[in-house]
């Protein structure tokens, strides 16, 4: 009950919220957010030996049930949800939006979608939530973005959609493979699909895997991602890449692994090589960047790019290091478009060749800066360490060919990281004060946004364990 | 049969009303009366609630017999006519989507000339003909069927008689539609010669796959080709762009969807019940034909530059779909694909159809705007267009998942399915540029009549019934 309450309660609110105007609005999303948070967190509290869930007849005739479940991976992403959602709205507190009913409305319904494809446990509820996701962002790309957003964001609509219709026929096509030919649920859907022979897993891998690419995105199925970043407003730029990327690395963990094993055996290779080219590839672009947002999209395609490689290297270290990852990602990349959008609101522009001397005008929200890009580039004692550390392990130690070239090429990644992103500091944060003159430094609502995040950045960098025993379990079974 | 009866009666009286009473509101009221009685009389019969005392009376007048005493199946006429309770289904669904378009579109009649009276009755006359076609079971009923749901279109199309383009549909229609009876007399007469009888149930045990008479796999091409014209499936779509845009568009939307869904009842009737046995001399010839009729119908809707054309093209790859139901002869839910998306497909074009006939300009630019200026007709009309598109929640998809899942348990056809998911990705281009241009354009869209209350509430109540269509599908299903 708890856990369709995580559904609902975006859902109505955000249903709601079309009705209201002006900052009631505003008011209603953030509280919404919270009491949102407040249940996620009851749920990663819980006792995962015997998980909460939720389960209900929905379509008989088709198989399909509405049923929930909160594991250990599926709690912390909707602990991730819950706190990424709460810092968008407070950081929206003192910015005004051109219709506000409509923009928090359409928040809330993608958050709804969201806490539904992390908490669904029949495939067909798990498809519709996936598309629920995606709609709401559409409209609001298309509608608050910047320029050229309409066909950007057409783009990635048509890219995503198709890349869903191909995971729905592989879906219907394991569903006919269950017993009575009429089920759609977890256990077997999953069931069914290791029971098939090898070459059948082979082709129908390509069908799950390539809808899920597309939505991290892993190369070459990326192009849509830097435009639509780029275009979007940053609310919602946070919402596509702390969480929706995150649906599909959590949908190749929870969906196509145990289903497809023998598939996964078998392409695991041209992944983590797809990946891999990725992280090289994105980084050596983002050093060429002078747009803050471009840069950090590119970052993180590199960051996705090295998630999904030590995935598919189907290691017990490394795939626990990949869902901490997860969430330390998720937070991580909130604090870098928070302050983003802050350089964009004070000095109306994002190139870094026209920024410089933020220190000086700025302090507090240059110091808040540098811990989150060295957070960034995953420094010892911040929370991406933990997690990159286990990862880079976990893909030496991997079940694929060539692991120690893969894994030298990956780290390349690292120290192109700490290239781009120092150099992004250097320029923004410090430098000559060109144009960064007059600024204020952080508002109230700014500084609580801040730091929320760097508080988690700090306590997880040196207190990692809640996270990590939040997810063992989860990344224990996927690996036997 | 009371509905049968019923429909010609209150065809009758309406002709006999256009005689008598001036007022066209007054007629309006008239015939939304008459449809919702009829659609009473269906439920009625369907029910069974009147039962025998109703079915005894009908026949007594009749002077005819039921074969099978007492419920369903009612076979009549000397076996002529078999009424079960799936075709009573369908026929008591496409009598209340009837209803629906006579409530939303039927006060727009009297833009089209001054014959309002007529042109409901004319409508009378096409449902009597969908009610024997979803019911025959010879072969000659088939063809009658199909000429009285014809001779009335022919009429509508050219109803508009001062514009040339309405003429020039008629004549087109009349000139080809006359042609491909032509051609389902030649098949039906064929399939008669190697079965030696007009009786679809009996023919079943004349034709063996292992020594199949010539004729009657002439027969099958033959009947092929003239069903698949009506219903515009390609090659033989010629038709269908040219007359949906020439007819006055009140009168478009009754022949998109609810006769068309009519037709292929009786498509999948013949084809499943008298020409299952021996599908493998026919499924790959039709499979060619869906596969090509996707493709015209999607691709050439992507180079229309009007909504109504759009909207016929769209007709064309909706057919597709549609054909895929006829397809799986071997699966238990080719019936169920076939009523749901003949629901879904009638309820969403119809809404469209709805808000088109408000438009001045039915190019895209005329949309361009829509959202600002009349939020709830841009609203109503973007849940119609996601489910003609497919997104989860909406009728459409649960209307294409029915008959992809039909297929993939038919077998063999995979690469016609995913040829379909590709296709239905590029319907979403010309989909949303329907919605791009309401919502994220700027424009000043003319309405040629005002929108009224009632008109809120029926377009409200019509987006229910397509969301309830892919929420709770079984609903609109025949339970067993």
């Amino acid at each position: 009950m708890i856990l369709l309450l995580l559904i609902l309660i975006p859902l109505i609110t955000g249903a709601f919220s079309f009705a209201v105007k002006g900052d009631a609005a505003k008011a209603l999303a953030l509280i919404s957010t919270i009491a949102t948070l407040g249940l996620s967190a009851y749920v990663s509290a819980g006792n995962f030996s015997a998980p909460m869930s939720f389960d209900q007849e929905w379509i008989p005739l088709l198989g399909t049930r509405f049923s929930l479940m909160a594991d250990g991976m599926s709690s912390m992403l909707c602990l991730l949800t819950g706190i990424v959602m709460m810092v968008v709205m407070i950081a929206q507190i003192n910015k005004d939006v051109e219709n506000p009913g409509s923009f928090y409305g359409l928040m809330l319904l993608s958050q709804a979608g969201l806490m539904g494809v992390f908490l669904a446990s029949d495939a067909l509820l798990f498809y519709v939530f996936w598309e629920l996701a995606l709609i709401p962002v559409y409209f609001l790309c298309s509608q608050w973005g910047g320029e050229k957003r309409i066909p950007v964001t057409f783009k990635f609509f048509i890219y995503t959609f198709v890349g869903s219709l191909m995971m729905l026929s592989a879906l219907i096509y394991l569903s006919l493979q269950t017993p009575g030919a009429n089920s759609y649920s977890w256990a077997s859907i999953t069931h069914a699909g290791a029971a098939l022979p090898a070459d059948k897993q082979q082709w129908l891998f390509w069908l799950i895997f390539i809808a899920f690419a597309i939505k991290m995105p892993i190369f070459p199925f990326h192009t849509w991602q830097p435009d639509a970043y780029e275009q979007s407003p940053t609310p919602v730029t946070i919402i596509l890449s702390a969480l929706m990327v995150k649906m599909g690395l959590y949908a190749i963990l929870r969906w196509l692994m145990p289903t497809l094993p023998a598939g996964v055996a078998y392409w695991s290779d041209v992944v983590v090589v797809l990946s891999v080219i990725g992280i090289v590839y994105a980084s050596c672009i983002a050093i060429v960047q002078t747009d803050i947002k471009r840069l950090i999209a590119y970052s993180s395609i590199a960051h996705m790019g090295l998630m999904c490689a030590t995935a598919f290297a189907h290691n017990g270290v490394g795939m626990h290091g990949v869902m901490v990852q997860m969430f330390n990602h998720g937070i991580n990349i909130t604090g870098m478009w928070l302050i983003v959008s802050m350089i964009e609101q004070r000095w109306g522009t994002r190139d870094m060749t026209k920024l410089g001397g933020m220190a000086s005008s700025a302090p507090q929200m240059a110091i808040a800066f540098v811990i989150i890009s060295l957070a960034n580039i995953a420094l010892p004692l911040t929370n991406g360490f933990i997690g990159e550390f286990m990862m880079f392990n976990g893909l030496f130690g991997g079940m694929i060919s060539n692991h120690t070239v893969m894994t030298v090429l990956a780290g390349l990644g690292i120290i192109l990281g700490a290239v781009y992103t120092l150099n992004m500091i250097q320029k923004t944060a410090y430098g000559e004060k060109t144009t960064m003159v007059m600024a204020k430094d952080l508002a109230l609502n700014e500084y609580v946004g801040l730091a929320v995040v760097i508080t988690l950045i700090v306590f997880l960098g040196v207190y990692p364990k809640p996270l990590l025993d939040l997810t063992a379990g989860v990344a224990q079974m996927i690996v036997k | 049969m009371t509905a049968i009866i019923a429909t010609t009666v209150f065809g009758i009286i309406m002709m006999f009303t256009g005689l008598f009473v001036d007022n066209k509101k007054t007629v309006t009221s008239i015939a939304a009366v008459l449809f919702l009685a009829l659609l009473g009389i269906n439920i009625l019969e369907l029910s069974d609630a009147t039962g025998p005392a109703l079915r005894s009376m009908t026949l007594n007048m009749l002077g005819t017999a039921n074969l099978n005493e007492g419920g369903f199946p009612q076979v009549l006429f000397n076996k002529m006519l078999r009424i079960d309770k799936l075709s009573m289904w369908f026929s008591t669904l496409m009598t209340a989507c009837t209803c629906l378009y006579v409530l939303l579109i039927g006060k727009e009649f009297k833009k089209v000339g001054t014959h309002v009276a007529e042109y409901f009755a004319l409508l009378f006359f096409i449902l009597c003909g969908l009610y024997l076609l979803t019911a025959y079971n010879s072969l000659l009923i088939l063809f009658i069927g199909i000429e009285i749901m014809s001779i009335p279109q022919y009429i509508l199309a050219g109803s508009d008689k001062r514009n040339l383009k309405s003429s020039e549909a008629s004549l087109k229609y009349f000139l080809m539609g006359s042609f491909s009876t032509g051609i389902l007399l030649m098949g039906i007469t064929l399939l008669y010669g190697a079965a030696r009888t007009f009786n679809i149930t009996e023919m079943v045990t004349m034709l063996h796959s292992d020594a199949l008479n010539p004729l009657a796999i002439a027969g099958i091409i033959f009947l092929i080709v003239a069903l698949g014209f009506k219903v515009s499936a390609a090659p033989m779509h010629t038709w269908t762009p040219d007359v949906y845009d020439g007819t006055p568009t009140p009168f478009t939307a009754f022949m998109a969807t609810i006769v068309k869904a009519g037709i292929f009842f009786a498509f999948l009737r013949l084809f499943h019940v008298s020409l299952g046995n021996i599908s493998d001399h026919w499924v790959m010839v039709l499979a060619i034909v869906t596969a090509a009729t996707l493709l015209i119908g999607n691709v050439t809707a992507v180079f229309q530059q009007s909504v109504k054309r759009m909207l016929a093209y769209s007709s064309i790859a909706q057919a597709g779909f549609m054909l895929f139901s006829v397809l799986a002869v071997n699966s238990s839910l080719a019936w169920n694909g076939i009523v749901i998306y003949g629901v879904a497909y009638s309820v969403a074009t119809i809404g469209i159809f709805a808000v088109l006939v408000k438009m001045k300009d039915y190019t895209y630019d005329g949309f361009n705007g829509l959202a600002k200026k009349h939020p709830l007709l841009a609203f109503v009309t973007t849940i119609f267009l996601f489910s003609l598109a497919g997104i989860p929640l909406t009728g459409g998809f649960m209307a294409k998942y029915y008959v992809l899942l039909a297929v993939m348990q038919q077998g063999n056809l995979m690469w016609l399915v995913l040829f379909a998911l590709l296709m239905a990705a590029i319907s979403v281009y010309y989909y949303f540029r329907v919605i791009i241009a309401m919502y994220f354009k700027q424009g000043d869209p003319e309405l040629t009549s005002e929108v009224t209350t009632t008109d809120k509430i029926l377009l409200i109540a019509t987006a229910i019934i397509v969301l309830l269509i892919g929420v709770l599908p079984q609903l609109f299903l025949l339970q067993p």
